[in-house]
Order: structure tokens, then C-alpha cells, then sequence
């Protein structure tokens, strides 16, 4: 995961938001993440694709990316150019995809309480403070365990595969 | 302390005494799968990074089931890219139409998984294997990526919840009438990050099929795995298929469950989960005035030999209703084969049901079967998420396959006694 700070305009969902909602199977005759950005969210708000901006966050309630273990998921979202997934949770599958990908996913629910749709975020990937710039209130999100954190700091799943071999040899 | 079956088979695979929720560990993996859907991506992380090999050839399998036979021309370079790299890195466990089957049906059924084993899949619905005494749970594709290269996975140990269940089941009533009714009870995510262990007189009662179905749906209640102590019957299954050596695990009577659960399948009667999330289930009696106007009786949760054959008992000598389609898919070639011995096949066809060859399909909203807008399936799938079997404002209700078939004569939600009588 890179160290830049994530910030832009947060899209607010509920809970429960699954996979088929967040790129339905009717496009997954593709892995073409461009391809997969046209149509992320559409299930969930037809007009999503045409309003997110770069930097933009979601903002959803618990549960988010249950269903399907579809990588695609995470893709079109990241391909879309948002930024960090704020949640109350994450479904399990939908979480290590993201770890594994490298898309900034935090889970806080009193941020999620604390954000309304259009507020201006702020989030610091690194220490996890979520910033509410528009309302001026700051939040703490649920630390990554250091294990995992070794993934997401040499660059995602396939860099660490890489890192990992090299040793065995 | 005591440890359950599935933190025994993670202890094992991880090289350690023993293992704790919360903790994380690298662990050895006996099969890892992929399909047309999550394949692509794992073989386009391999070859990014240059690989050359893979670790095992033999403990890989690529299950192209989504869209098979191939829909369009994107799936269908889906499919060759699958091909190509099986036959570049020599994979043991790959099947071309013909041979191929629905990934979680045909990988107990041709042997490929077994008791004890540790399973990862690109498939949310790898949990089925859990049946056989297995840890299996769903990955991403570059987790598969990851470990076709290192034989390995992360995970975090999870917590365990047991489930018993006691009781004699009413007529009709099925694994799938059991696990809806649990997923209703404790919702899509109640048992997130947690394993569902299922245990109980009425359990050790249930034919594998109905086992399967159990555990294939822990991941509806967003469970890591679904797991089932493995008997007589489980042994009887993995006789001739499991080529690999096996083992039996069960959990110690002192292991710690953080939720246990006591369900009296007596009282359950045939279920229905109405749109659009599986824990949306009540007693199928309550829902006798929803028209339909299609029915699918198939897939990884509900597509198997003895499904297709409590169909064909409702289904004998009737006609699907005229406002209805009803769509058959056996699950593997075996299980057609076998249905068309046992006479299935004619009785489908005499209901003027469609029968599909093996295909995840409409399932998903792939192919073979998709829904316009504003209509209504009822479905022996997984899933009823807004848009899943077609047009986002189109609508599934999922249920057994006894239900199913008495809805697709009636044109409405049916309990199978109005069809077939007591």
C-alpha cells in the first residue's frame, strides 16, 4: 500500500453490500480492470461510475464485500479510483482480496456513524486516523495486525510471493 | 485444552502442537482451485511475475464451470487461457466440456478432495468440502496465485461456533430447509470470520448430499468453513473415489466454542429465503401467494443425485405450469449419467422442464436461464442478492429442490405436499 494520504468525497452505502452489487457476474466474463471500473457499483447506485471522482472514498455499514470471492470486486473499485474503503466491517473474503491487491480498506464504525455522503475525507494509511475534514472530527480506525502489515508494506500478496521465493532458493 | 476438527486439520497443516483463534498462520494446502471466473487473474499474477513452475502439479485444479459450455467469445478466451496454462505447467486436474462438472460437486465426487485435507478455492463456495471432514474455505485469485506458486496461505485461526442438531426431520424437510433456517436465525453475517461446526443425531442422520449443502452454505452466513465430523456415511462416500491418503479428525470434547447453538429440526419446516439476502427465510406455508415465473433446480449447493431425484418425485406425471420455466442442470456428467439410468431425465422432460448440461450458469446471472425485468425465480441456489440471477430488478427466492419443483407446477410458491400429496 502506498503512504499517501487517501482523500476525496465519501459515497455512503449500507450494510451488507455484496459482491454482486459491487460488479455484477454479468461482466465477469472480463478481468480487464478499466473494463470492470464502467460498471463498479452499478447494482448498488446506477449513477456511480459516472460521479466518483479520483480519491474518492466509500463509506459503507457492516458486512461489506460479502458474497462471492470474485477479486474483481476489489479491482473495479480500486480501477475506479477510490482511494480507501471506510466500513463497519468487512466480509472475510472481500477483506484479503483487498490486503492482497492493495486497496486501503479501514474498518471503524464510529467513523462510518461520523461521515456523511459528500463530506471531504481524509485518511493516513500508515497510522489509520480517519479525518472528517468537512466536519472536523477524527476518528481511530482498527489497527492491521504487524503480520499482515508485512504484506501490505512490500507492496501487496504477489511482492511478498516474490520476497518469499527468493529466500527459498 | 481440547482443539475442534478444524483447528486440529489448520495445527496440522501449519506444523504446529496446536493452533488459537486470533492467530495467524502459514499453512500447507492439499488442493488449491480456480474456475473461468478467478482463474484468469491467478495465472495473470503468475506469469507477471515470470514463474516457471508451480508447486505441485498434481494440487492444482481448474474447474471451468461459470460459463461453460463457453458463452461468448470473452469467456471463451476465459476458458483457453485456463487451458493453455494447464498444459504450459502440466496441471494434473483439468476437464474440458464433456468432462467437466460444477467445481464443488465434481471435485468429492471424482476424488480429488478428502477427509482432513486443507482446500483453498477461488470460489466463496469452496466451504463445501467441509462435508468430508475438510478445512476449506474461499480465497481471492491472487491468494491462489500465491499459493500455486508456495504450496501456502495465511489465515486467521477463527473462532469456533458449534451447531447441534436433534430431532427427527418432517417429511420434505432437507439440508437446505436446515441450513436457511440457521442463516435466518443468525443472519448473513453471523457468523463472520467463524467456523460453523454442525453436529447432532439429526446430522449424523443426513445423507452426504444433504451435508454438502450444509457446509456449502457456511459462507452465506459469512463463515470461513463449514465443517461436519466425518462417519460411516463420509467413509462410504471417500471408498473408491479419495486417491490420496486421508484422515479422520475429531474435535475434543473439551474444545471451546465461543457460540453454541441447539436446534430442534423437528420443529423446522420446508424454508424459503426471500429476496434479496439468504437470512431473509420464513416457513414456506407463509409465502404460497408469490407467483413465479421461473424455477432453477442445479447448482454447487443443490444440483446433485439425490436432489434431482426428490424433484423427480414431485415432478412424476405432472406438467410445469404453463406461466413457468423450470431449468434442470445435473451438476457433473456422472450425476446425468445416473439420472438418465434412474428414468430422472424422462420425467424432467415429460414435465416439459428444460435439462441443462452440468453449468454453474444461471446461478450466478451467467447464462443458460437469465431473468428479465421484474421477474421471478425460485431457486435451489445460494444466493438471492439484488440482480444475481439477471436484471437488477429481477427476484430469487431460494429453497430446496422438493419446493422448487412443487412451485414450478403450481406457478407459485408451493409446499411440496399440494403437488405430491402426503
Amino acid at each position: 500500500m502506498s503512504e499517501e494520504i487517501c482523500k476525496g468525497k465519501a459515497f455512503k452505502f449500507g450494510d451488507d453490500i455484496n459482491t454482486d452489487e459491487i460488479i455484477p457476474a454479468r461482466y465477469l466474463n472480463t478481468s480487464d480492470p478499466a473494463e470492470l471500473a464502467k460498471h463498479c457499483m452499478e447494482d448498488a447506485d446506477p449513477e456511480f461510475p459516472s460521479k466518483v471522482q479520483n480519491g474518492d472514498l466509500i463509506v459503507a455499514g457492516k458486512n461489506f464485500g460479502c458474497g462471492s470471492s470474485r477479486e474483481h470486486a476489489p479491482i473495479a473499485i480500486k480501477a475506479a479510483g477510490v482511494s480507501a474503503v471506510i466500513a463497519k466491517s468487512f466480509a472475510r473474503i472481500f477483506y484479503r482480496n483487498c490486503i492482497n491487491i492493495g486497496l486501503p480498506i479501514f474498518e471503524s464504525p464510529e467513523a462510518v456513524e461520523g461521515i456523511e455522503e459528500g463530506d471531504i475525507v481524509e485518511v493516513n494509511p500508515i497510522t489509520g486516523v480517519i479525518k472528517n475534514v468537512t466536519k472536523n472530527r477524527e476518528f481511530q480506525a482498527t489497527p492491521i495486525p504487524p503480520e499482515i502489515r508485512e504484506i501490505i508494506d512490500v507492496g501487496g500478496l504477489m511482492e511478498y510471493a516474490k520476497k518469499r521465493l527468493k529466500e527459498n532458493r | 485444552m481440547g482443539m475442534t476438527i478444524t483447528q486440529k486439520i489448520l495445527a496440522e497443516h501449519a506444523g504446529k502442537e496446536e493452533v488459537h483463534p486470533g492467530e495467524l498462520i502459514m499453512c500447507k494446502v492439499d488442493i488449491a482451485l480456480a474456475n473461468d471466473v478467478t482463474a484468469p487473474i491467478a495465472i495473470k499474477r503468475i506469469k507477471e511475475l515470470g514463474a516457471e513452475k508451480v508447486f505441485d502439479k498434481d494440487k492444482i485444479a481448474l474447474v471451468p464451470d461459470h460459463f461453460t459450455p463457453t458463452k461468448d467469445i470473452k469467456s471463451a478466451e476465459q476458458v483457453k487461457m485456463m487451458r493453455e496454462f494447464a498444459k504450459e505447467f502440466n496441471i494434473t486436474h483439468f476437464w474440458n466440456e464433456g468432462r467437466v462438472g460444477v467445481e464443488h460437486v465434481l471435485l468429492p465426487e471424482q476424488g480429488v478432495v478428502g477427509p482432513g485435507d486443507v482446500v483453498i478455492g477461488a470460489d466463496s463456495h469452496t466451504c463445501t468440502y467441509g462435508a468430508l471432514g475438510a478445512f476449506s474455505t474461499g480465497v481471492g485469485s491472487t491468494d491462489m496465485a500465491y499459493a500455486w506458486l508456495t504450496g501456502e496461505v495465511w489465515f486467521k485461526v477463527p473462532e469456533q461456533m458449534k451447531f447441534i442438531y436433534s430431532g427427527k426431520r418432517q417429511k420434505w424437510v432437507s439440508g437446505k430447509d436446515f441450513i436457511l433456517y440457521v442463516i435466518g436465525m443468525i443472519g448473513v453475517d453471523g457468523a463472520l470470520y467463524k467456523t460453523m461446526e454442525h453436529t447432532g443425531e439429526a446430522i449424523k442422520e443426513l445423507p452426504m448430499d444433504d451435508r454438502f449443502t450444509i457446509c456449502n452454505m457456511a459462507i452465506e452466513g459469512g463463515a470461513k468453513n463449514g465443517i461436519i465430523e466425518p462417519d460411516e456415511k463420509t467413509l462410504e462416500y471417500v471408498k473408491g473415489r479419495t486417491k490420496r491418503p486421508y484422515k479422520l479428525y475429531k474435535s475434543d470434547e473439551d474444545a471451546v466454542y465461543v457460540e453454541v447453538y441447539e436446534i430442534d429440526v423437528s420443529k423446522i419446516e420446508p424454508q424459503i429465503a426471500f429476496p434479496h439476502l439468504p437470512s431473509n427465510t420464513r416457513p414456506v406455508t407463509e409465502a404460497t401467494d408469490v407467483n413465479i415465473d421461473q424455477v432453477v433446480i442445479g447448482s454447487c449447493t443443490n444440483g446433485r443425485i439425490s436432489d434431482l431425484r426428490i424433484a423427480a418425485q414431485v415432478l412424476k406425471g405432472k406438467k410445469v405450469n404453463p406461466n413457468v420455466r423450470c431449468i434442470v442442470i445435473p451438476t457433473t456428467q456422472e450425476i446425468y449419467k445416473q439420472a438418465m439410468k434412474e428414468g430422472l431425465i424422462d420425467i424432467f422432460l415429460d414435465a416439459e422442464c428444460v435439462v441443462s448440461t452440468p453449468t454453474c450458469g444461471p446461478c450466478l446471472g451467467g447464462h443458460m436461464g437469465i431473468l428479465a425485468k421484474g421477474e421471478r425465480a425460485v431457486a435451489t441456489t445460494n444466493r438471492n442478492f439484488v440482480g444475481r440471477m439477471g436484471h437488477p430488478e429481477s427476484e430469487v427466492y431460494l429453497a430446496s429442490p422438493a419446493v422448487a419443483a412443487a412451485s414450478a407446477v403450481l406457478g407459485r410458491i408451493a409446499h411440496p405436499d399440494e403437488v405430491a400429496g402426503n
